[in-house]
């Protein structure tokens, strides 16, 4: 999804990477990326997303198109000269230095004076709030400190780009949710442009402006993560991100952005035609689970179907009800836990019901 | 049922029994356990390993000879003062006891200990072993002087009443080119004689060339080793692995094939022109050939350490020095080297020890100039029987061995992987 945008800072043109030289690892891979921009490469292991960035960084060289750097080409510049920040999956601290000598580790090698040394670290220190710890050694430091001073370190040269490798992996939960409004927050106090990769779809959504989604090296999607998630363009990206129900049958009918799908077990829904080949052809739906209603006021929803309720699962701030209607076991609905409305119960039939624009046909999945 | 009682001010008490008895008597089980289960290797190390060099050890100061052989003599030397010659009760007790070694063909072994420390002691006991047969009474005193004027001479019965001591420092002394002298004070060896400090710095010269070689030699080795994808370090370490699965031996004679004046390498120089027919370089039977072959061979000792610790580097770091703007050389002496230096220590040490105890590659290749500590104590041990002079020099270098190893503890600290 190549943008003509002569404001990107970043700028891949129609590269490919083979490591054998018989399968492409990334194909034919069109990114622009703005300057201050957050964005997000996202997809599973083996998508081909840590390879675009190893390429970005200069560790990988692109077997083929063009990897521009604020208009310059970079496919021949050392990593060592690309003025890139970079943050390792693994943090990749220098264990033998402190942490204040990690830090100015890049200064020194730019051949800045002491005085400035001092002064660039204690704030890149304190931007990530670790400012008393610069005598320690990364061994002495827990996994979230270790973290922050990676991405400190990343930072106290005032790149333009930063590059972060699923950072937060080796975190625990709560940590990993807290780093990431500290990222998000230091990307906006900065202005710094960041490509970050992760498989985690939540991850991705919290944090980037805008997200590109991959699989087997192609670009599934690129969007802002409201985008990604309430309009997804294929079946991939609809099941990778968020909770998915899908529904399967055939085209009946097309009638301008809507169409008539028949289930396979006969119902006839409407649907936004969002990625079908026609009349005829088999389709997927798409469904939030947040846009379905139970017991639906009459007339208010277009589409409506008997469901049984299978399954609830009480997750504090909402119910998870598993239902099964037309076919499908697994149709779930999140109910919020407020009084007002309605209580399930197990084994009994309600009327669920959603709008055709919350419904999207896409492309049958295999 | 047990009841858990708890004394308001006392230890915790479980039906009757102090729960610390019990515990200490759990934890004594599980110590025995342990003990039996690690006890046949103990024993194997204690047989194999403590005796032996506690043997040597005592040897190095034992001196049983003449207590075993001659005790009385012993006794009566003891009581001697030293500074003039002995009475008649001493001369008397001296024949009988040669007397008796003469019977029981001992005196041979006499002769030669105190040989060690009284030049001409073999042929004075050899003489007086033919004379004393006319004497069958008293007085000794003259008729031994008579049979031989040294019996007269008090130097004669002070170095034999020093070779008698039960525990001596003699070997010592010998093992670093001292000796006592008639007065009983310490003193340097006669030139010839003196081989014994030579060699220790020799033995220490030859190491930390070998040690400084294989580490020229073995640290690029052991970084492509560690750093190249699985397809060619696998090859690498099979070409250090591979002198290991021959005979160190074969290893040692091929050298001599390689560097004799007669071999292939002179050969060679000849043929190309680089030296003539008479010119013939001799890099063998000599210091060389020590150096050259000790250190093809104790190679892999310095490789396989400075590798093991080189792959615990992660090449995410390197990456990391790179990407904050650092060349490749800067990463290599900044991040990469810094980290190496254990690997270094521990090979270093290794090597270090392994060659200040080396015999058979000095032996064979050495010559005279490439002889070392280890061929001298073999000498002892095999030719000239002087155990205690073999053990005090062995017990010399396990001092010395110690010593650097607490050294290297001290400065870079055995269990420190990392710099800090």
């Amino acid at each position: 999804m190549a943008e003509n945008n002569n404001d990107a800072y970043v700028r891949f043109e129609n590269v490919q990477k083979s490591y054998d030289g018989e399968i492409l690892v990334v194909k034919n891979f069109n990114l622009d990326v703005q300057s201050g921009e957050f964005l997000t490469m996202l997809g599973p292991s083996g998508s081909g997303k840590t390879t675009c960035l190893m390429m970005l960084a200069g560790f990988e060289t692109a077997t083929s198109g063009e990897i521009s750097l604020d208009g310059e080409p970079i496919n021949n510049v050392p990593p060592w000269k690309r003025e890139i920040g970079m943050v390792f999956q693994n943090y990749a601290l220098f264990p033998h230095l402190s942490v204040f000598e990690n830090l100015a580790y890049p200064l020194i090698v730019r051949k800045m004076s002491k005085s400035e040394i001092d002064q660039r670290v204690k704030k890149a220190l304190d931007m990530v709030q670790l400012g008393a710890f610069g005598g320690r050694r990364p061994g002495q430091l827990s996994g979230g400190q270790q973290q922050r001073v990676a991405v400190a370190r990343a930072l106290v040269f005032e790149p333009k780009l930063v590059l972060m490798d699923e950072p937060l992996g080796a975190l625990d939960k709560q940590l990993r949710e807290q780093m990431q409004y500290e990222i998000k927050h230091i990307h906006e106090n900065l202005g710094v442009t960041v490509v970050y990769v992760t498989h985690d779809q939540s991850e991705a959504l919290t944090m980037s402006n805008r997200v590109c989604v991959f699989d087997d090296g192609v670009v599934q999607q690129l969007a802002p993560p409201a985008e990604l998630y309430e309009k997804p363009v294929n079946s991939f990206v609809a099941q990778f991100i968020g909770e998915n129900n899908t529904l399967h049958g055939e085209v009946v009918g097309v009638d301008g952005e809507n169409c008539d799908v028949k289930l396979d077990t006969g119902e006839v829904m409407n649907a936004l035609a969002v990625n079908i080949d026609g009349v005829g052809s088999k389709t997927t739906l798409s469904l939030r689970p947040e846009r379905v209603t139970i017991s639906p006021e009459e007339g208010s929803c277009r589409n409506n179907v008997q469901a049984e309720v299978r399954e609830l699962i009480y997750l504090g701030d909402h119910i998870r009800a598993r239902l099964a209607l037309c076919g499908q076991e697994e149709f779930i609905v999140k109910v919020p836990n407020s009084a007002t409305h309605s209580h399930l119960v197990e084994g009994e039939t309600t009327t669920v019901g959603w709008q055709s624009s919350d419904c999207r046909a896409l492309d049958p999945q295999t | 049922m047990s009841t858990l009682a708890e004394t308001s001010s006392g230890p915790i008490v479980i039906n009757g029994v102090p729960l610390r008895e019990q515990l200490s008597k759990a934890e004594h089980k599980k110590k025995m356990t342990a003990l039996f289960l690690v006890a046949p290797l103990l024993i194997f190390i204690v047989i194999t390993f403590i005796v032996p060099i506690g043997n040597m050890l005592w040897r190095s100061v034992d001196n049983p000879r003449m207590v075993s052989l001659m005790p009385h003599l012993v006794e009566a030397l003891n009581e001697w003062d030293g500074k003039e010659l002995p009475p008649e009760s001493l001369f008397q007790t001296a024949f009988e006891e040669i007397k008796k070694n003469i019977e029981t063909n001992d005196i041979g072994k006499v002769a030669t200990h105190v040989n060690y420390n009284l030049a001409g002691a073999r042929s004075l006991f050899v003489k007086s072993k033919r004379k004393f047969k006319k004497i069958t009474a008293p007085p000794y005193r003259e008729q031994m002087i008579a049979a031989d004027k040294r019996w007269g001479e008090i130097k004669t019965w002070q170095i034999i009443k020093a070779v008698s001591v039960p525990i001596t420092g003699a070997y010592f002394l010998n093992a670093v080119d001292k000796t006592l002298n008639a007065e009983g004070e310490i003193v340097n060896q006669p030139e010839s004689k003196r081989i014994y400090v030579t060699l220790f710095i020799r033995t220490l010269w030859v190491s930390t060339l070998v040690t400084l070689l294989t580490l020229i030699i073995g640290y690029p080795i052991a970084y492509l080793i560690s750093t190249t994808p699985p397809r060619i370090s696998n090859l690498l370490i099979i070409m250090v692995l591979l002198p290991f699965w021959t005979s160190l031996l074969v290893r040692t004679t091929s050298w001599i094939v390689l560097l004799q004046t007669q071999g292939v390498l002179n050969d060679m120089m000849v043929w190309i022109g680089v030296v003539s027919e008479e010119g013939r370089i001799q890099m063998i039977y000599n210091l060389n050939g020590t150096l050259v072959a000790m250190t093809q061979i104790l190679l892999p000792f310095m490789v396989l350490p400075m590798y093991s610790v080189m792959k615990t580097i992660p090449l995410s770091q390197l990456r990391a020095s790179q990407s904050l703007g650092a060349n490749p050389f800067r990463t290599f002496f900044k991040i990469f080297w810094p980290q190496s230096i254990p690997g270094i220590g521990a090979g270093g040490l290794l090597v270090f020890v392994l060659s200040v105890g080396y015999y058979i590659t000095p032996a064979l290749v050495g010559g005279s100039s490439g002889q070392m500590i280890s061929n001298q104590i073999a000498f002892h041990m095999r030719n000239s029987l002087n155990w205690g002079l073999a053990a005090s020099l062995g017990t010399i270098m396990l001092v010395g061995v110690l010593l650097l190893y607490w050294l290297y503890d001290r400065v870079v600290g055995i269990d420190n992987m990392k710099l800090g």
